[in-house]
């Protein structure tokens, strides 16, 4: 934000960065490699809605236009929650083996919104992973910063921060990682984890 | 490809803005032409009282503003949180600053029943946001999500910054006022002993402190006026933020009403703090006139929902 528009307090919405989502799929190799976690094939959006009609249609049309190409490929329709935080997740579920589709799909989903000027609004992305004894882990998408991070819940909203810096450390070469590790919010109960 | 933003600035509350801040500095560098005139076509030696205000009004205006969190924690009496302690006000401001792409300040909890908010610190990486116990009792989630966005607005436009640099002519001036008239009691008669020009040393002293007293009136109105229109910048950004402008505007009714109905000890207890407040504990009755309003630190009730109605209005448009 420059000197000016702080001046005169008009703060610009920030624009999210779409295309580092791609790099999902590679980066998904190299940890399964390292740590043994897998892609459990579900992935979420995570965004603000908007008061009035014209956000109402958008969202419509994202949720109708993944619900086809999901009755295409056979997989379950889309699954739309709602946080107590007032935010909406759209949770994609593919089989494990298919996250291209997956990130596909997210990035449609997000690329819809910023088509119609919803851009600002995206909170976060996010795709689940597990190893054999069943931890959770995921990857978050903070689309402010164009950086990743990881999450891994334990039980009673606690998380466990020797693994979620293991995996910073074995993914720093794939993706762009958050470095400032007060921006890695937690994101407790977020569907589709 | 540039995306299509829905968020178009306000141009009219920008040119305001901009306009009573160049006003602020045009009384300024007058204020400081008369004085430096004044001293200087006369005496010398009353040059030293202009030396010491300048001296002692900078560094009440440097102490506030670097100490500013630790002074308006302490006087809200608050107590900064955990994410074990409160968290889902932390949820809410990690959301929040996600969105906006900001560092997240520390949290506090004030334990008064009057439903307010704020926020201070010297900058984003110093920053305290504050909410009392009354406003998280009676705010559902989303309003106090708004309330909250309204309050980051407020960090991101760096306003402690602002408000002090635009305080500063008024501190001076207001010290001057104090200075010459305190000057004019005691130092005018003692000086009268041995010194030739002693004739011209009382009227300076007069002038200077009515020349004080007009750039303090004025400066202290313009004062109000940019913090009207800070004000409805932050609720303006905030609104866009969430995307929930009627939110923030419900929010708004709900402390407002209940503000009214706040016993007198504590309105005068939180007096000191009013401009940082979301919505200040004196508005009640003052935002009733337009007389009152000219002294008022934030814009009257109706003039913000107003601005929120609008906000909705254009972002339910296709």
């Amino acid at each position: 934000m420059g000197f000016l528009d702080t001046l005169l307090g008009r703060t610009k919405p920030v624009q999210p960065n779409l295309d580092v989502l791609f790099q999902l799929p590679s980066a998904a190799v190299t940890l399964e490699a390292a740590t043994g976690f897998t892609p459990t094939g579900t992935g979420s959006v995570c965004f603000r809605p908007v008061e009035g009609r014209a956000f109402a249609d958008v969202e419509k049309d994202v949720r109708e236009l993944l619900d086809m190409s999901g009755a295409k490929s056979g997989t379950l329709p889309v699954e739309v929650t709602k946080d107590s935080y007032g935010f909406t997740w759209l949770v994609s579920s593919h089989m494990s083996t298919e996250i291209e589709d997956l990130v596909t799909d997210l990035h449609a989903v997000n690329s819809a919104l910023v088509d119609n000027g919803f851009g600002p609004q995206l909170l976060c992305t996010l795709v689940a992973f597990r190893d054999e004894q069943q931890r959770r882990l995921a990857l978050v998408y903070l689309f402010k910063r164009g950086t990743f991070y990881p999450f891994a819940p334990l039980p009673g909203d606690r998380r466990d921060n020797g693994l979620e810096l293991q995996i910073k450390g074995v993914l720093e070469g794939e993706l762009k990682m958050e470095q400032d590790l007060s921006r890695w919010f937690p994101v407790w109960g977020a569907p589709g984890l | 490809m540039v995306a299509r933003t829905r968020y178009a600035p306000d141009r009219g509350l920008t040119v305001r803005m901009g306009l009573t801040m160049f006003l602020l500095g045009l009384v300024f560098v007058a204020f400081v032409a008369a004085i430096i005139g004044i001293s200087a076509a006369v005496h010398a030696s009353d040059g030293a009282i202009v030396f010491f205000a300048v001296v002692l009004g900078g560094g009440l205006a440097i102490g506030s503003f670097f100490y500013s969190d630790k002074i308006a924690l302490s006087t809200a009496g608050a107590q900064l949180v955990t994410p074990q302690q409160a968290p889902e006000l932390h949820g809410i401001v990690d959301r929040i600053c996600a969105l906006a792409d900001m560092p997240k300040p520390r949290i506090a909890i004030s334990p008064t029943d009057l439903p307010n908010a704020f926020a201070t610190g010297r900058n984003s990486e110093h920053a305290v946001l504050c909410v009392t116990q009354g406003l998280m009792r009676r705010l559902t989630p989303e309003e106090l999500e708004g309330v909250i966005s309204h309050e980051m607005s407020h960090v991101a436009h760096k306003d402690v910054m602002v408000m002090t640099v635009a305080s500063f002519l008024a501190i001076i001036a207001g010290l001057l006022i104090r200075f010459s008239f305190y000057g004019e009691l005691f130092g005018g008669g003692g000086r009268r002993g041995g010194n030739n020009n002693n004739q011209s040393a009382l009227p300076i002293l007069l002038i200077i402190m009515a020349v004080s007293i007009v750039v303090y009136a004025i400066s202290f109105l313009l004062i109000r006026l940019l913090s009207r229109y800070r004000e409805l910048a932050a609720d303006r950004s905030g609104a866009l933020l969430t995307g929930q402008p009627s939110a923030l505007a419900s929010a708004l009714t709900k402390v407002s009403g209940s503000i009214a109905r706040i016993p007198t000890k504590d309105l005068r207890e939180a007096a000191p703090l009013n401009a940082f407040f979301f919505a200040p504990a004196l508005s009640a009755q003052q935002a009733q006139s337009k007389f009152g309003e000219l002294f008022s630190t934030h814009p009257s009730l109706d003039k913000r929902l107003a601005q929120l109605a609008k906000i909705s209005q254009q972002l339910g448009q296709h």
